[in-house]
């Protein structure tokens, strides 16, 4: 087994000094063939021995109160019913996030609830059943308003990420900052409940052999899973197998649904496979938010622009005991220099879903407001707000002192504004119009930390010469498949399909699985590791040192011999184990990828509505493994980024905590026709200190800033600050001026 | 009842409460058709009955007695690929792939209805429609993709239509 905890860079790996040529490369997707002929399997749509029966949860209509009783004699006595489950103390009241959700539904914690599941012949007989059930509740009147509840706020959880923060004093900053003839700014900026919106419910098909449960599903990181599922329905994890080869979208929603537990307890009891998918209402309920968030940005500057002082403090919701805290401030702690500093987080408990992680907690919503305030301090110096981040970037990290592992802000800040033509931007708004358009431009930074989490992986050259790289990691659209059989490819001297990748099984060795940007690096590092053992024993059987050792088109050069690597290989096949570990390289170094957004819209005069014109990113995230997944990672976290400045808001009816928007038709995503051409540029920088392979996280980062360029542009365009997200036509239309 | 899907008969006895998308994937076992929404809002169970696209999930089975029902399957094979399908791989048309059959359903139907001179709501001549970037992106809203693939999508699409 190679291991390696990042207490120190690695000395140097094969895959580096490899001549392949398929590292990097934007090579195609390898399970493209599948997706596109409609034969990649999903976690409903699995095949599986015997009769299978479907379910369908059942859910309580209160947010908050007691469960007195249930009318199911009606459902039960429906054709096709085989049991409509309903007191069994495991069932899970919603999805499980980091721990198992709380089970039994005797009370009721958010609207919606899951109190039970009906299991019938068909989909059709088990929704029909689910619905005949009446759910008697002695309501409680909930509390639904995070600000109303401010006064019960909580800090931080003990184990959150994120522990509030002050350096110096930023009231005293303010001051010093007028009497210097400087300029503050001090403003609220609102975000609202927001949800993943994966395309493919949350689906399971879970299946008894005796005591042993195997379970089909679409979950993202396996090896959380496996004991939080066992827990839940009470087994332990060695009995419990998860497959996950394909996942219909995650961006962290898929942890583990409550239709897995559910689908698991059925199974046992009826003794029969039990497959469920939850309805698309019952995601928006039961599946954990993003939640609404309240931000105050104080910003102190002198006169010449120099950031004195930042503040960002931030109130959140939770459901009771949720433990999760949206880390707003994550992206503000290191991105500008200032020497007062400061970073509170208030968690208001209200009668809802839980909140949890959506694609990049804390900077997605974060940058939303900084990246506004940033934009108004420029325009109120006088100065380029491209200028300002420049003059206010920092030579290490403010908070901490340490170095940054690698930055590449104002690089990226330069090549943007060049690409992009923003010298040609009037600083002024309302300055350029087209027949019913006003048209602006704007820009704001992207940041997001960089994580390295446990990953383990086995890489086996066979005697035919073929690779098989194994690892329960999972690929939920982000291309880990290709970009695994790339690492292995560039280590081993193969080309791509000399390889074969097996994802997302728990028999596998155990990966970092998917979510909060460390897949590629912490998964890629492991197979990079795993190849090492297999590239000493090459070495060793070519009487070479590995690193004069060349690898190339399944063959071994060194001295003057060239061996076909299936010869070298013999009889029995080389299994290498790789496995990588955070270490100290997460305290010596600052890690985080950078980027900038750039955005140009049109807003109409008359009606108020925003089109998006053009976007362009530019990202630093480490190395590149294909440059043709990246950018189709970045356009898509950019798009989420329109969503979230011009459309996503899931509305609270304050009265009864339900959201009355609770479907795709009425939470509105981005559509084909919302989004324009985009463009990405990458300056890549390969980070030694952040892991093996030099690889930074990258699908959280293009949602970072996005947003908030969308909406500076579209002050630029007509005046209209965005303060309250988000900015709908509406609001718009309010501060337009007069035609 | 019995209806034809990608030029076979099939027999079926549905529930009359099944939706056509529930008895191709729970039935036919025609599972590329995939189920997002359940009530017409994302476009993912889109497939094409006598040639038109629908979304599957908004209709009966019952309702399609002696139809002509076109899924992804019969579009196209992982190993033999219609020229839309291997489009979206070229141009990284999906990430996740679940909303994927779906599009390629939906620019199929599409591009027919653009040859047949259909106009939709962005086209400046409603005599003489010019398949454009817009025009595209229009005629595709109906299929929502949460990765966020549509610049590729209709990179994919705009390549095979002017071909």
């Amino acid at each position: 087994m190679a291991e390696f905890k990042m207490d120190a860079d690695h000395p140097g790996i094969a895959m580096d000094r490899g001549v392949q040529g398929v590292l990097g490369v934007g090579l195609d997707r390898s399970e493209g063939a599948l997706k596109v002929s409609g034969t990649a399997r999903y976690g409903y749509e699995h095949r599986v021995e015997g009769d299978v029966a479907y379910g369908y949860l059942i859910t309580a209509p209160a947010a908050k109160g007691t469960v007195t009783g249930f009318d199911a004699d009606a459902a039960r006595a429906l054709p096709g019913v085989i049991d409509v489950m309903l007191d069994d103390p495991r069932i899970p009241r919603q999805a499980a996030a980091f721990g198992p959700a709380h089970a039994g539904n005797d009370a009721i914690d958010h609207w919606d609830q899951v109190v039970g599941v009906a299991i019938a012949e068909s989909f059709e007989a088990a929704r029909a059943a689910a619905k005949a059930v009446v759910v008697h509740v002695e309501r409680e009147q909930g509390q639904f308003d995070t600000m109303a509840n401010i006064a019960h706020a909580n800090p931080p959880p003990r184990d959150s990420r994120l522990q509030d923060v002050a350096k110096g004093d930023i009231d005293a900053a303010m001051a010093a900052a007028h009497a210097a003839g400087g300029v503050t700014i001090d403003q609220v900026y609102t975000t609202p409940n927001q949800v993943h919106a994966a395309m493919e419910p949350h689906a399971s098909v879970a299946v008894w052999d005796g005591d042993q449960l195997t379970l089909h599903s679409s979950l993202q990181i396996l090896a959380v899973a496996k004991p939080m599922l066992a827990k839940a329905i009470g087994i332990t994890a060695d009995k419990v197998r998860i497959l996950s080869p394909y996942i219909g979208g995650g961006f962290g929603s898929k942890m583990l649904g409550p239709e897995a537990v559910l689908a698991a307890i059925a199974a046992q009891k009826i003794g029969r496979p039990v497959k469920i998918a939850m309805a698309r209402a019952q995601l928006f309920h039961n599946i954990y938010r993003r939640t609404d968030t309240n931000q105050r940005i104080r910003l102190a500057a002198d006169k010449d622009g120099k950031l004195l002082g930042l503040a960002h403090d931030s109130v959140v919701s939770q459901c009771p005991d949720g433990g999760f805290m949206e880390p707003v401030a994550l992206g503000s702690l290191a991105l500008y220099d200032a020497p007062v500093r400061q970073f509170t987080h208030k968690v208001v408990t209200l009668d809802m879903v839980m909140a949890g992680a959506v694609r990049a907690p804390g900077e997605a919503v974060g940058t939303l407001a900084l990246e506004t305030a940033i934009d108004e301090i420029a325009e109120a110096l006088g100065r380029d707000p491209i200028d300002f981040r420049k003059l206010n970037e920092p030579a290490v990290d403010p908070l901490t002192g340490a170095p940054f592992s690698t930055r590449a802000l104002v690089e990226c800040l330069d090549q943007g504004a060049e690409a992009f033509g923003w010298a040609k931007r009037s600083p002024t708004p309302g300055q350029r119009r087209e027949g019913e358009w006003l048209i602006g431009m704007g820009v704001a930074a992207a940041v997001r930390i960089n994580l390295l989490v446990d990953s383990e992986a086995r890489v086996t050259l066979k005697p035919d010469g073929r690779a098989l790289v194994e690892t329960d990691m999972t690929d939920i659209g982000t291309g880990t498949y290709t970009i695994l059989a790339q690492i292995a490819g560039e280590a081993l001297g193969l080309p791509m399909e000399s390889i074969d990748v097996v994802l997302g099984d728990t028999d596998l060795p155990p990966g970092a699985g998917s979510g909060g940007s460390f897949g590629a690096a912490s998964a890629g590092s492991s197979v990079a590791l795993a190849c090492e053992d297999v590239v000493a024993v090459l070495a060793e059987r070519m009487d070479a040192k590995p690193e004069d050792m060349t690898l190339k088109d399944g063959h071994a050069v060194a001295g003057n011999r060239r061996v076909p690597l299936g010869d070298l290989v013999g009889a029995e096949a080389l299994v290498g184990k790789g496995k990588i570990s955070q270490g100290s390289n997460a305290k010596t170094f600052s890690q985080a990828a950078h980027g900038a957004q750039f955005a140009e819209v049109a807003v109409n005069v008359v009606t108020g509505e925003t089109r998006v014109r053009r976007m362009l990113g530019v990202f630093e995230a480490g190395r590149i493994l294909n440059a043709k997944l990246a950018r189709s990672q970045a356009i898509g976290g950019m798009i989420w980024g329109i969503g979230y400045a011009l459309m996503e808001d899931a509305v609270l009816d304050q009265r009864y905590g339900q959201f009355v928007n609770h479907d795709l038709g009425e939470y509105h995503i981005p559509a084909h026709a919302d989004v324009p051409p985009l463009d990405v540029l990458f300056i890549e920088k390969i980070d030694r200190h952040a892991n093996p392979i030099g690889v930074k996280g990258l699908g959280e980062l293009s949602i970072s800033g996005a947003g908030a360029a969308v909406t500076n542009a579209i002050y630029n365009a007509c005046g209209v600050r965005a303060r309250d997200f988000p900015l709908t036509l509406d609001k718009v239309l309010a501060g337009l001026p007069e035609i | 009842m019995h209806f034809t899907i990608n030029g076979t008969v099939h027999e079926a006895e549905p529930d009359i409460r099944a939706s056509l998308l529930d008895v191709l994937r729970e039935h036919v076992g025609l599972t590329g058709t995939k189920k997002g929404c359940d009530r017409g809002q994302c476009g993912a169970c889109t497939i094409l009955v006598n040639g038109r696209r629908i979304n599957s999930c908004l209709t009966l089975a019952v309702m399609h007695q002696d139809d002509d029902i076109l899924t992804i399957e019969g579009i196209g094979s992982a190993d033999n690929l219609h020229p839309l399908q291997a489009a979206f791989v070229k141009h990284d048309g999906y990430q996740c792939g679940y909303c994927t059959p779906g599009q390629i359903c939906s620019a199929v139907g599409m591009l027919d209805e653009v040859k047949k001179g259909w106009a939709s709501h962005v086209s400046a001549d409603l005599d003489s429609v010019t398949l454009d970037g817009p025009e595209i992106s229009e005629r595709m809203s109906g299929n929502l993709c949460r990765c966020s693939a549509y610049p590729n999508i209709v990179d994919a699409i705009s390549e095979v239509a002017g071909a």
